[in-house]
């Protein structure tokens, strides 16, 4: 009976030690998360009081948390989606520097400057055409090419060019 | 006392640019010379009431009347001299003062120099700059006026806001104002051709210079702007794509588009439309760029509804923009092309795909910095939009930019076959692609950077030939090979002055592709006397002092020693500066910097209860001085092109549109 309990009480410290043991390592494993690993995440995120400032250069009291924040979960081992998309959910898309694609920033940061290049790109050679019809019917004239005199055509023309600029 | 005069003073020159506007109508309706005169003494008054009213607020500054509200918001006794001068653009009300007083100096001196060259349009440009300042300065007499008083005294201000006090901070401002109140007068000759109209360029040949300058300044207030983040905000960069930054940029943007197209209108007399639209939109922008600053709108759509000032730049804007809309659409007959386009391959055509991808990049710079707005009307949400996405969307318009900067050049009016062209290009090609094959064996594997640096060196290799090609032109005929690089210059200013600012923008997007491609970072925190290696370099860290500096600030700053290859480069000082009264500390890094690379330490933090011990973040920069170095190209070129040359006579046809005589 004696022995039973001393038995168990034994294992009572064995357990407690190892717990003990344990304890270090595991802020030791906080510790192994370094600084850049966090401003790697932490740049990409805005601070929470000042505008358009990342989080890793803010020195706000709220940043610093924040980046602490992310260093736990580093530590926890998430990855640096699942931190981002936890910032995201916790306090709206607008915190993160390059909003995740769905909403208002897929309308406008993806949707609307696609079909704007589009629809430019059409007006744009439209108007093009357009210009080059005109041209077609009424055909401008270009202006004479003047006689090569140095035998090297580029260069002529180069000097001509050069010249006709400067009477200009 | 200062502050009755100060408001009367303003007042004055309110009323008298209200006159000035009355009176000008009145004299073209009236066709009676001196209204029109009378008109111009007025708008010219302004210049010397504002100056008056500026001297009073400096005055009120230097000897600290904190009876006056913004005496006291921007300045405390403590602060040294020079800051309490440029304090007068260190808050709200005293911008806007300073914004005024830079448009009458403006406009006095257009009046002054160009009354007897321009007088038909002269009373409608009295009316259109009568109506930006009209606008200001109802904004300074009424709504922040400088000079409204304290309710209560204070004993001491609360100090200029200590991120203003670098000395970047102090030139930017004013440099910014410059170009944003510069491009007002080629906009108001623009409308005034189209309000008389004068059916011919003399607008564009009159203003020409002016746009120039303006853009030099709004260029040099953008690049001032970010030497002054690189050097203060200490974040290792100098371009955040914040939205006063955008706000800035868009001008400069729809200014450089207008600086290439009116050359199609001026040699091809086509797109006069177009020009008169970017002109419009170049005004617009600034209005909307001063707005954006001044109003806080991007922050929150909240604050646009609190501040007074908020509303009514938006309903100028407006009104500014339709009675802009009315005039080209009243004269849009006479705005037709003369000319077509006979090739795609064509200089013409070039300056055209350039304003296309120029507006593109605008667009795509509107929309992001625009954003948050959206997203808070829309989902209650603030959402600003960081880097990434800006570079994103906006690297590849730019790569194609730099392309065409190289090749544009060399295409010529009307036509330029591709054989040509091709003979012009093919040993730069050559040339370019043989550099970044020995770059790629130099260990740059990254294709974004090799295809960034192949992009610039082809298209500076195509500049550099054009001066080369130029000269050898000239050498032909007999002169020195100096005295032909000079003449080539002196004689086509715009042209190579255009030709030094490509190259001085190719130099910086060289630093801007490097340092992008290629920044690296590290935190780390050293107890005193410990060292860091970080490739050839040796940071060792001597320890912190910790001293009392100007007004309340206490400053701690590391010492720190950088070697290089185990050679003791360089001392390096990166401070926390704390102002005490407002609690606002300022990380100032310290760089060693040199043509190669900047070794740019922050001091994060120090402990010095605990452990004698710090953290530092390095950011090592490679190439980041190219940046600053294409700058002063870009301004050196820029005043190449706009140095005054004897004017030539140009025999214009000129319809007066109303018969102002005498003078």
């Amino acid at each position: 009976m004696l022995q039973t309990v001393t038995k168990t009480k034994a294992l009572r410290w064995l357990l407690l030690a190892f717990l003990l043991l344990l304890l270090p390592a595991a802020t030791f494993a906080q510790q192994q998360i370094t600084d850049d690993q966090v401003n790697e995440i932490a740049k990409d995120v805005f601070c929470p009081v000042c505008e358009n400032t990342p989080l890793d250069v803010c020195p706000t009291v709220a940043c610093h948390d924040w980046r602490e924040l992310i260093r736990t979960k580093l530590a926890e081992g998430e990855s640096r989606e699942e931190i981002l998309d936890y910032f995201a959910r916790q306090y709206g898309d607008g915190v993160l520097s390059n909003p995740p694609r769905r909403g208002m920033s897929l309308i406008v940061l993806w949707i609307l400057p696609a079909l704007g290049v589009l629809l430019g790109l059409l007006l744009f050679s439209r108007v093009l055409r357009g210009l080059r019809a005109a041209a077609a019917e009424a055909p401008a004239s270009p202006p004479p090419r003047p006689k090569s005199s140095t035998g090297d055509p580029t260069l002529d023309d180069y000097i001509s060019r050069v010249e006709k600029e400067i009477e200009d | 006392m200062i502050a009755d005069i100060g408001f009367i003073t303003l007042l004055t020159a309110f009323l008298c640019a209200v006159y000035a506007i009355i009176a000008a109508a009145y004299g073209i309706r009236k066709k009676d010379d001196r209204w029109v005169r009378s008109a111009r003494n007025a708008i010219i008054a302004t210049f010397p009431l504002l100056l008056l009213a500026a001297g009073l607020i400096i005055t009120a500054l230097l000897t600290g009347d904190f009876s006056i509200r913004y005496v006291s918001s921007v300045s405390s006794r403590g602060m040294p001299t020079y800051l309490k001068v440029t304090a007068l653009w260190g808050g709200q009300a005293g911008s806007l003062l300073f914004w005024n007083l830079l448009m009458s100096a403006f406009t006095a001196t257009v009046m002054l120099s160009k009354w007897r060259e321009q007088k038909e349009l002269m009373p409608y440009v009295i009316i259109v700059v009568g109506m930006t300042q009209v606008f200001f300065l109802l904004l300074s007499t009424f709504i922040e006026d400088p000079f409204a008083r304290n309710v209560v005294i204070p004993a001491d201000g609360q100090g200029l806001n200590p991120l203003l006090r670098h000395p970047g901070m102090i030139i930017h401002p004013p440099m910014l104002y410059l170009g944003f109140v510069g491009f007002t007068i080629p906009y108001a000759f623009a409308m005034a051709s189209l309000m008389s109209n004068q059916q011919s360029d003399n607008w564009i040949h009159t203003t020409r210079r002016w746009t120039l300058i303006a853009w030099l300044f709004l260029g040099l207030g953008l690049i001032l702007g970010g030497r002054w983040a690189y050097d203060v905000l200490g974040w290792g960069g100098y371009w955040g794509w914040d939205p006063v930054e955008n706000a800035s940029l868009m001008p400069w943007l729809a200014g450089t588009a207008f600086l290439h197209s009116v050359m199609i209108q001026e040699k091809m007399r086509m797109f006069k439309m177009w020009n008169m639209f970017l002109i419009v939109l170049t005004y617009c922008l600034v209005i909307l760029g001063t707005f954006i600053v001044r109003s806080g709108v991007i922050s929150s759509v909240h604050s646009f509804a609190q501040s007074a000032i908020g509303p009514l730049f938006f309903a100028f804007i407006v009104i500014m923009f339709i009675f802009s809309a009315y005039w080209v659409t009243k004269r849009h007959d006479t705005l037709r092309s003369e000319n077509q386009l006979v090739s795609y391959l064509s200089r013409e055509a070039a300056f055209l795909y350039n304003n296309f991808l120029i507006m593109a990049i605008l667009a795509v710079v509107f929309l992001f910095t625009y954003y948050p707005i959206f997203s808070e009307l829309f989902t209650g949400e603030k959402g600003f939009v960081g880097p990434p996405v800006y570079e994103r969307a906006l690297a590849p318009l730019f790569a194609v930019l730099v392309l065409l900067m190289g090749v544009a050049p060399l295409t010529m009016w009307y036509r330029t076959s591709i054989k040509r062209l091709g003979r012009s290009i093919i040993w730069p090609a050559l040339g370019s692609t043989v550099f970044i094959v020995a770059l790629f064996f130099l260990g740059v594997h990254l294709w974004a950077a090799l295809l960034g640096f192949w992009l610039v060196t082809f298209s500076a290799a195509l500049t550099i030939m054009e001066f080369v090609k130029g000269t050898r032109a000239r050498m032909r005929k007999g002169e020195a090979p100096w005295t032909a690089f000079n003449n080539l210059m002196a004689r086509n200013r715009r042209r190579y002055g255009g030709y030094w600012i490509h190259i001085g923008v190719l130099i910086m997007a060289f630093g801007i592709v490097a340092d992008g491609m290629y920044q690296t970072e590290t935190q780390l925190r050293l107890l005193q006397g410990e060292s860091i290696t970080l490739g050839d370099f040796e940071m060792r860290f001597n320890g912190v002092t910790r001293y009392p500096g100007a007004d309340d600030l206490l400053i701690t700053e590391a010492n720190l020693d950088l070697y290089k290859n185990g050679k003791l480069v360089r001392q390096l000082t990166p401070k926390i500066e704390l102002y005490q009264r407002s609690g606002q500390p300022m990380t100032i890094p310290s760089a060693r910097s040199t043509i190669t690379e900047d070794f740019y330490v922050i001091l994060v933090n120090w402990e010095p209860t605990s452990a004698d011990a710090a953290t530092f973040r390095i950011f090592l920069n490679p190439l980041i001085n190219w940046v600053w170095a294409g700058g002063l190209v870009f301004v050196f070129g820029t005043i190449i092109a706009a140095w005054p040359e004897r004017e030539k006579q140009r025999v214009r046809a000129r319809k007066p549109a109303i018969a102002v005589a005498g003078d």
